[in-house]
């Protein structure tokens, strides 16, 4: 996998693609990352499978790749990700943690620093809020902080953003906080392509990674994301191209549609207006389309 | 990598080296080591055996701790010094009073054991084979910095020493992943994990010591008990302040951390325990510094001074040894007042070498923040105009 993307940016913006490659190669490595996923032809499976397989053929290939995670082993997973690991690669290298997301993060970024290339997977990214200071303060700033002598190739998965039902403490999305974070690689895979070689990708990866599972899609003026919409991904993206020839391009203002700014609901009803559905993306692109500046 | 100016090679790879000085003081008596008594209350056990009180030690070592003690006491006075006349900006902590700990526990271990700690770490970092320059520049903020200059004085590291680490408690779940390292690679080493009596409350340490425990971990815990958080108390910190007790399931020995003897007994005891297979074990070294929390502390709002002036005239580290040295007649007043003056020529020097250093290269801004080549193209800076193509 050729490219890595620094912020948390699966998006395509097909019109103004070409100005961006010349003015902002991050963006620009982002939408060749994205084409080059999505080939044509090989194998249909769902992304726990992808995941599964990914684990699988690293942990093969390199001895000092291991595993560790809540009911990562003999639980096979919460998610199933993990299925047939701890059968296979046994309790060594697949290792059920206690619940104390602060400790084996911690633990995991200190076997990093060790020489091991631990795959460190979250039950969901809300628990690992518990975690962040050891994902930032040890993981991604270490490397800079010690000029170079301290190296932390590990890898952080876990499901991101909303899921039905769970309501406000389980479907926050962590792309824009993680991804604004220097020293830490954030990507978040589209399909079972994507996931799969940005799993494998991560892991091989000498940096600190971190895997944010969501949906997100934007046409050339409208982005969409789950997450709240202030000083979001969206957010980001807009002052990128503002600051681009990109901006020349735009023929209306570039709209957001995000989450609510609200802490998510758990009657249907209420959740439903958290998070964009299709008829929130068509009515805002419609809108934007009827837009032009000048007229 | 580390230059090998940053890094006293001889210290890191080799436990032993002869001086001219030590040669010279073979002379004087027959015997190459010597067997020293430790006090009665040098340890307090729990749910473990006590350490043997009879230290078996080479003359050679205790010149050794000597020097390295009165050395980290210079760079520590050094560093004091040059933070009041502003050349060291931001926190600076320094742990003047507390050199026995990092020194006996240097003298028991080997370069194949690993040792983490918090912010209070010059003195570690010296122990563990940097040089006194590079330590002093990198607190300069200058090039010849054992971090480049990137880190100051709470990110300093060496192959085996893992920081430095500023956020407290942070850095005993990470020493677990070391000790955790050690074991998924069949290395027989033991990882030593220190915090201080203010860190021991955090909850991520009982996550530690509880994976530590499950997994039977080569980790060694170790309560550097200073007496104060920052201004805090022991006692109007921490519930139950015998911190060698608070592993609960995991055994613990209290030790004197006044006296470099009991420290490398201690942690020669522990560096056993773990590697043997027994898992974790907690050590409380009982200790203390002279001077405040960090340079912005004056130490005297929360402490009387003469408690201050008591510990330095009754407890001090390298008085103790002094009165030992002399006792066994290991070495002579005059030899030891050459050591004291050679460190403080070579305390000196480094401080004009470390002056001598530039700043660090305005490229190295831009490096570090990923691996080399790691395929991140670009970085930005203050504004957009302001980049960094790799």
């Amino acid at each position: 996998m050729s490219s890595m993307l620094k912020k948390a940016v699966t998006v395509s913006i097909p019109s103004v693609r070409q100005a961006l490659a010349r003015s902002n190669p991050v963006l620009a490595n982002a939408l060749l990352a994205k084409r080059s996923y999505n080939s044509k032809g090989g194998v249909e499976m769902t992304v726990r499978d992808a995941l599964n397989s990914a684990l699988e053929e690293e942990m093969t290939a390199d001895e000092k790749v291991y595993l560790l995670g809540e009911e990562v082993g003999q639980y096979n997973g919460a998610y199933k990700v993990s299925k047939g690991l701890l059968d296979k690669f046994g309790p060594k290298r697949v290792i059920d943690t206690p619940i104390t997301e602060s400790g084996f993060c911690g633990l995991a970024v200190g076997s990093a620093f060790a020489g091991l290339k631990p795959v460190c997977e979250f039950m969901t990214w809300n628990f690992a809020m518990q975690a962040i200071d050891q994902i930032v303060n040890s993981a991604a700033k270490t490397h800079y902080m010690s000029g170079g002598n301290v190296d932390c190739p590990i890898t952080f998965r876990g499901p991101n953003g909303a899921a039905a039902g769970v309501a406000a403490q389980h479907s926050q999305c962590f792309a824009a906080w993680y991804g604004s974070v220097p020293g830490l690689k954030v990507v978040s895979p589209w399909n079972s392509e994507d996931a799969k070689g940005l799993l494998k990708a991560a892991i091989r990866d000498p940096n600190p990674v971190t895997i944010i599972k969501s949906v997100k899609k934007t046409n050339r003026l409208v982005t969409v994301e789950g997450g709240w919409p202030q000083y979001g991904v969206g957010s980001e993206i807009c002052a990128q191209i503002m600051e681009s020839e990109a901006f020349d391009h735009l023929d209306a203002p570039v709209v957001r549609v995000t989450g609510a700014d609200v802490p998510t609901p758990y009657a249907q009803n209420l959740e439903a207006f958290a998070f964009p559905d299709t008829e929130v993306i068509a009515r805002v692109v419609k809108r934007t389309l009827n837009k032009k500046i000048g007229a | 990598m580390l230059s090998s100016q940053k890094i006293n090679l001889a210290k890191v790879a080799a436990k032993a080296f002869i001086t001219p000085l030590t040669v010279r003081t073979f002379a004087s008596s027959a015997a190459r080591s010597v067997n020293i008594n430790l006090h009665k209350g040098s340890f307090e056990s729990y749910n473990c055996d006590l350490p043997s009180l009879d230290v078996e030690i080479s003359k050679e070592e205790l010149v050794r701790m000597y020097r390295s003690m009165v050395t980290m006491r210079r760079m520590e006075m050094a560093s004091d010094g040059l933070y009041k006349a502003k050349l060291i900006r931001g926190f600076c902590h320094l742990c003047t009073g507390q050199e026995a700990v990092a020194v006996g526990m240097e003298t028991a271990l080997t370069a194949e054991d690993k040792i983490i700690t918090a912010y209070r770490c010059h003195g570690f970092t010296y122990m563990r084979g940097g040089s006194i320059t590079s330590i002093l520049a990198e607190l300069l903020g200058r090039k010849a910095g054992i971090s480049g200059g990137k880190g100051g004085s709470m990110h300093m590291f060496t192959p085996n020493f893992f920081g430095g680490n500023g956020i407290v408690g942070a850095q005993v779940p990470l020493g677990a992943g070391i000790a955790f390292a050690q074991k998924y690679l069949g290395h027989k080493a033991a990882t030593f994990s220190l915090y201080g009596d203010g860190a021991s409350n955090q909850g991520q340490v009982f996550e530690a010591y509880n994976m530590a425990k499950l997994w039977e971990l080569p980790a060694v815990f170790v309560c550097e008990n200073n007496r104060y958080g920052m201004g805090t108390a022991a006692n109007r910190s921490s519930a139950n302040t015998s911190y060698f007790k608070r592993g609960d399931y995991i055994p613990g020995l209290k030790v004197n951390g006044m006296d470099v003897l009991a420290v490398h007994q201690a942690v020669a005891y522990a560096k056993e325990w773990t590697v043997s297979g027994k898992g974790p074990l907690l050590l409380e070294m009982e200790t203390y510094r002279y001077g405040g929390h960090s340079m912005s502390d004056p130490g005297t709002t929360y402490r009387t001074r003469e408690e201050i002036q008591h510990m330095r005239s009754n407890n001090d580290p390298i008085t103790g040894l002094k009165q030992r040295l002399l006792e066994f007649n290991i070495i002579t007043e005059d030899e030891m007042k050459a050591i004291d003056k050679a460190a403080r020529v070579e305390v000196d020097q480094a401080v004009e070498e470390a002056k001598a250093s530039g700043e660090p290269d305005l490229s190295e801004f831009w490096t570090q923040i990923y691996q080399k080549d790691s395929g991140v193209p670009y970085v930005r800076g203050r504004e957009p105009e302001e980049f960094h193509r790799y």
